[in-house]
Order: structure tokens, then C-alpha cells, then sequence
């Protein structure tokens, strides 16, 4: 069942029980003012009318209950409005026996009676609803027990309901014990008035001012009830019910208990406003972050609140970060800043003001008196980021001894919110910074490796195969091939110092000058000696490049080669089936930065024939080390080459790096590698 | 991972290298020539028995200490080098450049020369 067709069901049951209610109740009436033979007793009318209080209360709980958003000055102006519609109506009713005071219908007994009903019908009306409101008030906050109680006091109600079937009449020793039990339910009832402490200010005085009304409602109502009740000619007294009296003294009660407690409440109130300010002050420190604020914003927020906090008069506050000095101020000058400053004498507060923060900080040291015209007490505190004092914050008060110990620790955990704050956005920054270099170290990454040759040259002359990788994201190794003239080919593999990012610059700077300098068709020493005289201008003091540069004729056959510094490569020769170093004297590039370099680095040429295999590399590969710390070594890598020179290029550069990783294991090679093979061909050397 | 240490013998200054120079250690071998630069030291000997292995970045040590020590008249000679470094300075064409000897005592005879 919804909640919707439940309020329906209850308001229809309510409305036809009182219709039977007051039905019955006449039909009573007219049976004993006729003294007509009927065997009928007032149970009927009583059933009816205690029906008609369990579905009024129903309905109530469930309009009232469903509202959960109210706040208590809207329950209180449900209360306030339920009265004034009933109460209205009664006056109506009690309007009509004074106009026709004169006429003999105000005496018939039907007239009253008839009444009567319809105002027992209000009073239900507006004591229920009081009640339903009451009790939500009651459970705020609730407790197991307090649930407890309440239901019990429910049944009990329930239970004077049923008393009232018997008759009792007020006197009665049982009527009296049945008043008692519900005098002491609510007694323990009324005092339960958490609710009044959330108001503010102005909800107080609403509140009371309902309550009042409410309480003046109710009075009316019991009044006119008395009235009635004085004609003797009524077939059901209320008054004469456990259930009303019990009812009407519960509401009473609380209403007078609500409003006196809420009249006490009143100074007190902006003291519980203040502590709820804090609380809300404090969360928006702490929620800074989750909201994208900046760190100025963050700023803004402490000053503001620990003023608000603290009474403070004028305050300021200084920030010493990445972005420089900052300051922001409040309801001070700058001029009046400097002027504060240097009336400071306390040293504790001169320490945190000149960054010289002391491990332990002192409360009761933070706060003290200040000799200024304007403003008597002073309190500093340190803003510590990441362990770090990065500033601080100054309250000031016109008036002496305005700032306690209490106070400063209230500042102190908006400053260490604040912080908390502040940090998180530091890491969340620092955190987009690394981010963003990891994005462009993959941009690095791209542009570095178009840098190296996509497509290597495999024709009638030769096969080329290379692999090379970089320790980190960038790295140092290059190699390349152009072909400068028809069936002439520059080759060159290089590596510069260190590795990472500086590498791979001047890498980038070797394959420019590769490219400019293969066209000159020079021979391969030249190429060595304008290669380091262009590097010298542009070479890190520390740094240096080694380089082999290869002049290939293929219609020659002829192998031309200038070695500076280089690891010398390995040449397999299929006539006589050897492998040999390609050695020759030569210095590394930008070692010596000035004409007598050339005396450093020579030229050789060799021919070559149909088959013959060149290995290259860099020193990453004989360098690589196994867990032993042995390096890979010019042995192993030529005994390796030994072993697959006869194969084809891609085929000789997978068996060398198998080789490799079988010799390191699970280790990484913590450097730039790189392998070239180049195998020449000849159609005259068959 | 790599030690340095100084002294004095015969009115040379002997730089002792152990364990190896690489990218991080290698300020430490820069840090004592440009000390010995700077206390005016004119005979620097470089003991490099205990080095085991020498990076990039270590050679770039030397090779930028050559144009200084040349220009202030510094003479410097290495000795003790093993196999696996000496291979490693060949190569690169240093050996041409600087004084390499097999033991101190030739080394201290050097600079007689």
C-alpha cells in the first residue's frame, strides 16, 4: 500500500466513523430523551468514536510523517494553522448559540448534541495533530529507550480508549489511577527538548510564539468544551473521557515546558550558532580541494573563517611559495601591517613571523597582548605545508586579552585544515606536472624515432637490418644510410655520451649534421673532422660522440671507413670465411675541439665481396651485464656473430639479440643498444 | 659506487680511483681535479688499480679536465689501469692524449721526464 492511499484510507475511515459517531449518538439521544423501549447502550457510539480517534491519529502520522524535510517552525506552523482552522470553526459553532441565545433550538437537545459532535470531531482534529507533531519533536535525536516510552505511552492512550467503554466517571478511584499513569508518562515525556537547541535565533522566537498560540488554542477548546458540558443534556461527556483529559493535559505540558525552555535557550543560542558556523567553516576548508579551488581561494577561506571564529577585529595573513610572496588582508592597510609588525614583541609570535618556526609550538605562547592604539591582542600562527612552514596568520582584537587558549586551538585546526588542504593540492599539482612530462617524453619518444631510418635499404647492393632501443624513454644511439650518389652509400652509427634526454638532443643534432655533410661526398675522415668541428661549438663541455662512418662504392666493392672512438665494428669475410675487427686509430668526437683533432683520426678502405657481412653496434651490447656482473664483451659478441654470419641480416640480428638476453637473463640493459648488420653484395665477385 | 682518495708523494698529487665511475660517481673524480686545480697542484698521478669499470660519464671526466690541465701546465699520468679500462680509453682515442703507465713508480718517474 502507498503511502498515498494509506492517508486516503484513513482520512475516509476517520470521516465515516465520526458520521457513524455522531449518528449513533443522536439516535441515542432521541432513545432516552423518549424513553423508547429499545435495548441499545452507548457502545455503539463509543466504538465509533474511538475508531474515529485511531484513524484521525493514522492520517496524521502519515501526512505529518511524510513530510521528513520540515524543519520544526514548519511543523510548529502546522500546529499553529490545524488550530486556527478548528478554532475557528468552534467559535463559529459557539457564534451560533450566542446569536440565537434568545431562540428556544440553542435548548433543544438535538441542537446541542448535534454540535457537540462536530466540535468533539475538532478537537480530535487538533489535539491529534498537536500530538503527531509533539512526538516527532519528542523523537528527534531518539534513543532505544525513548522509542520505548513513547510507544508505551501510545498503548496507554490506546488503553484510556478502552477504559472509557466502562463509564468511569471523574472521582472514581479507577479514573484517577487511569489520569495518574498518563500524568506520568508525560511527565517524563515533556522534558525531552533537544530539538529547541537547533534553532537560531529568530526560529526560537517563532517557535515560541506558535507554541503560545497553540497553547491558547487549546484552552479555548477546553473551554467551550466546560460550556457544553454545563447543559447536562449530553450523551457522551468529553470531558468526562480519560482519553481527552489525558490528551489535552499532555499537550498543555509540553507546550509549556517548550516554550519556557526555548526562552532560555534564547541568549544561549548564537553561542550554539557560532559553534555551528565553525563546523561548516571547517568543512568548506576541508571540501576545497574536492571543489577545484585554488590555493588562494583555500587563503581566503582560513582568514575568513578564523576571524569569524575567533572575534577577531582585523587580521592578515602572508604566504611565502613557488609564486612568491603573498598577502591577503583584512580591514588592514599595508601601511598598518608594517606599523603592527614592528610593535610585536612577544618572540614566540616574532619566530613564526620571520619562518623561524620552533618544534614545539606553544599554545598559551601564541596569543598575547599587543602595544598598538588600535588593536590590543595579537595572535600568530604557523601555516605548515608538507612539514614546511610556508607562512603565516595574525588576528588581532581592539580589545585586551581577547584571544584564549580555547581560540587559538580553534584557529589552530582551521590552519592544520587548511593545511591539509593545501598539501593535497600541491600533490594533486605535482601530480598533473608529472603527467603532463611523461606526455611529453612520449612526444620525445615519437620524434626520436622518426630520427632513426624507417625504411633501411635492401636492394642488389646490399641488405641492412637494424634494432636499437633506448634505456629510458630517449636515447642516444644513431644510426643511419643515404644514398648520396647512384650506388654510393654513406653509413653511419653513432652514440653519444650518457643517455636520456641531453642524448637524445644531440643525437638529433648528429643526424643533421649527418645529412648535410654525406652530400658533400667527402671522404670519411674529412666527414670526421667537420663532423667534430661542428660539434665542438654545440658539444656539453662533459659530453662527447663516438661515430663510425662508412663510405660504401658498390660498384667499386670498396669499403671506406673513419672510426672515431667508436667500438670498432666486425667484418665477416665469406673467402676466407673469417670475422675480423674493422680496427683503425681514431679519437672520439669532441674530445678535442680544435684543428688538432685531424691529427687524431685516419681513413682505411678495404674492398670487400659478394656476401661479405658488417656488424656494427654500440657499447650498450658489449657492456650489458648477467647477474654475475660479467659484461657481454667483444668475445662473446664476436663468437656469436661467428656462429650466424652466414645468415641473412634480419635472421643474424635476431640470433645475436637471443644471444644477448640469454647472457643477461632477467636483467635490463641499463642502456642505449643498438645493432646494425649490413650485408654487401657484388654481381662481379660471384 | 666509487671511492677517491688523496695524497701526497714525492710532490705528486696521487688521485687513487676504486670501484667504478659511472654517471652518478663520477662527480666525485670531478670534484678532486678541480680541487687539485684549484690548490695549484702541477703534477697529478691518477691511480686506477682499483677501478673496475669506467662509464661514459666518467671519461668525460678527463676529457674535460684536458683543455685546463694543458693550459695551467698540469701534468697528469695515469697508472694501473686493467685491461677492460685501458681497452675502453684506447678505443676512444684517450690513450693518444693522455699519459698512461704501467705502475706508481713509473709514474713518479714521469714526471722527471
Amino acid at each position: 500500500m502507498s503511502d498515498k492511499l494509506k492517508i486516503r484510507l484513513s482520512f475516509f475511515g476517520a470521516l465515516l466513523f465520526w458520521i457513524l459517531f455522531a449518528g449513533s449518538n443522536i439516535y441515542l439521544m432521541f432513545v432516552r430523551s423518549y424513553e423508547m423501549k429499545v435495548d441499545y447502550s452507548d457502545f455503539f457510539p463509543q466504538l465509533s468514536f474511538s475508531l474515529f480517534v485511531i484513524f484521525t491519529f493514522i492520517y496524521y502520522r502519515y501526512v505529518i510523517t511524510k513530510a521528513d524535510s520540515l524543519n520544526f517552525t514548519d511543523l510548529l506552523w502546522k500546529v499553529f494553522i490545524t488550530g486556527l482552522v478548528t478554532t475557528l470553526l468552534s467559535l463559529a459553532i459557539q457564534g451560533f448559540f450566542v446569536l440565537f441565545a434568545s431562540s428556544s433550538i440553542v435548548e433543544s437537545p438535538l441542537t446541542i448534541n448535534f454540535f457537540y459532535n462536530i466540535l468533539a470531531g475538532l478537537v480530535v482534529i487538533f489535539t491529534l495533530s498537536t500530538l503527531v507533531v509533539w512526538k516527532r519533536l519528542i523523537l528527534y535525536q531518539k534513543s532505544k529507550n525513548l522509542l520505548q516510552l513513547w510507544s508505551f505511552f501510545e498503548f496507554a492512550f490506546g488503553g484510556a480508549l478502552i477504559f472509557d467503554f466502562f463509564g468511569n466517571e471523574p472521582g472514581n478511584a479507577y479514573f484517577s489511577v487511569a489520569i495518574l499513569v498518563l500524568v506520568l508518562f508525560s511527565v517524563i515525556l515533556v522534558f525531552n527538548l533537544k530539538w529547541v537547541a537547533y534553532l537560531n535565533f529568530r526560529q526560537k522566537w517563532k517557535g515560541i510564539l506558535f507554541i503560545l498560540l497553540s497553547g491558547i488554542y487549546l484552552y479555548h477548546f477546553l473551554r467551550i468544551l466546560n460550556w457544553f458540558s454545563e447543559t447536562d443534556i449530553l450523551v457522551i461527556n468529553m470531558l468526562e473521557r480519560v482519553f481527552i483529559l489525558g490528551l489535552f493535559g499532555f499537550l498543555f505540558a509540553y507546550a509549556i515546558i517548550s516554550v519556557l525552555v526555548t526562552l532560555f535557550n534564547l541568549p544561549t543560542s548564537s553561542v550554539f550558532e557560532q559553534k555551528l558556523k565553525e563546523a561548516l567553516d571547517f568543512q568548506k576548508l576541508s571540501q576545497s580541494v574536492p571543489r577545484g579551488e585554488t590555493t588562494d581561494q583555500t587563503y581566503e577561506t582560513l582568514i575568513d573563517s578564523a576571524m569569524s571564529a575567533v572575534f577577531a577585529d582585523a587580521a592578515w595573513l602572508e604566504i611565502y611559495d613557488d609564486e612568491g610572496k603573498r598577502q591577503v588582508i583584512r580591514n588592514l592597510t599595508d601601511e598598518q601591517v608594517d606599523a603592527i609588525k614592528e610593535k610585536i614583541e612577544n618572540k614566540f609570535i616574532l619566530d613564526i613571523l620571520n619562518l623561524r618556526l620552533l618544534k614545539d609550538t606553544n599554545t598559551s605562547k601564541l596569543s598575547g597582548p599587543l602595544k598598538h592604539p588600535n588593536y590590543k591582542s595579537i595572535m600568530a600562527l604557523p601555516i605548515l605545508v608538507q612539514d614546511k612552514q610556508t607562512g603565516y596568520i595574525v588576528l588581532l582584537n581592539e580589545v585586551s586579552e581577547a584571544f584564549n587558549r580555547e581560540m587559538v586551538g580553534i584557529v589552530t585546526t582551521f590552519v592544520n585544515q587548511a593545511s591539509v588542504s593545501l598539501e593535497n593540492l600541491t600533490l594533486i599539482k605535482e601530480s598533473l606536472d608529472n603527467e603532463r612530462y611523461k606526455e611529453q617524453l612520449k612526444i620525445a619518444k615519437t620524434v626520436q624515432k622518426s630520427l632513426l631510418p624507417t625504411s633501411l635499404i635492401n636492394n642488389s647492393h646490399l641488405t641492412m637490418e637494424a634494432y636499437s632501443q633506448a634505456a629510458d624513454e630517449v636515447g642516444g644511439d644513431y644510426y643511419d644510410i643515404l644514398e648520396y650518389e647512384k650506388n654510393k652509400f654513406g653509413l653511419i652509427i653513432g652514440d653519444v655520451s650518457g643517455k636520456g634526454t641531453s642524448a637524445a638532443f644531440q643525437m638529433a643534432q648528429m643526424k643533421g649534421i649527418f645529412h648535410s655533410l654525406v652530400r658533400e661526398k667527402i671522404s670519411p675522415k674529412k666527414f670526421m673532422e667537420k663532423t667534430n668541428l661542428a660539434l665542438s661549438k654545440c658539444l656539453d663541455k662533459t659530453s662527447f660522440i663516438t661515430a663510425t662512418y662508412f663510405d660504401i662504392d658498390t660498384t667499386e666493392n670498396t669499403l671506406s671507413f673513419s672510426r672515431a672512438g667508436h667500438c670498432p665494428g666486425l667484418i665477416y669475410c665469406t673467402k676466407d670465411k673469417s670475422v675480423n675487427y674493422l680496427e683503425s686509430d681514431g679519437m672520439g668526437l669532441g674530445i678535442l675541439r680544435n684543428s688538432t683533432y685531424d691529427k687524431y683520426v685516419v681513413e682505411s678502405t678495404t674492398g670487400y665481396g659478394d656476401g661479405d657481412t658488417l656488424l656494427l653496434y654500440t657499447d650498450g651490447i658489449t657492456e650489458a651485464k648477467n647477474e654475475a656482473g660479467e659484461q657481454f664483451g667483444d668475445e662473446r659478441l664476436k663468437k656469436s656473430f661467428e656462429a650466424h654470419c652466414t645468415k641473412e641480416p634480419n635472421q643474424i640480428k635476431e640470433e645475436i639479440k637471443n644471444d644477448l638476453s640469454n647472457f643477461i637473463g632477467e636483467l635490463t640493459i641499463d642502456d642505449d643498444y643498438t645493432l646494425v648488420i649490413v650485408k654487401l653484395k657484388s654481381d662481379n665477385n660471384g | 659506487m666509487a671511492e677517491i682518495r688523496k695524497e701526497h708523494k714525492e710532490g705528486v698529487h696521487i688521485i687513487s680511483v676504486f670501484g667504478e665511475i659511472d654517471a652518478g660517481s663520477s662527480i666525485y673524480l670531478d670534484n678532486a681535479f678541480k680541487e687539485a686545480l684549484e690548490n695549484n697542484e702541477k703534477k697529478i698521478a691518477t691511480n686506477m688499480s682499483g677501478l673496475e669499470y669506467i662509464s661514459s660519464a666518467g671519461l668525460g671526466v678527463f676529457i674535460s679536465h684536458l683543455e685546463e690541465f694543458e693550459n695551467n701546465n698540469v701534468k697528469l699520468v695515469l697508472f694501473g689501469i686493467n685491461e677492460q679500462v685501458k681497452q675502453v680509453f684506447d678505443i676512444l682515442g684517450l690513450e693518444k692524449l693522455l699519459k698512461i703507465v704501467s705502475d706508481e713508480k713509473d709514474a713518479l718517474a714521469a714526471f722527471d721526464e
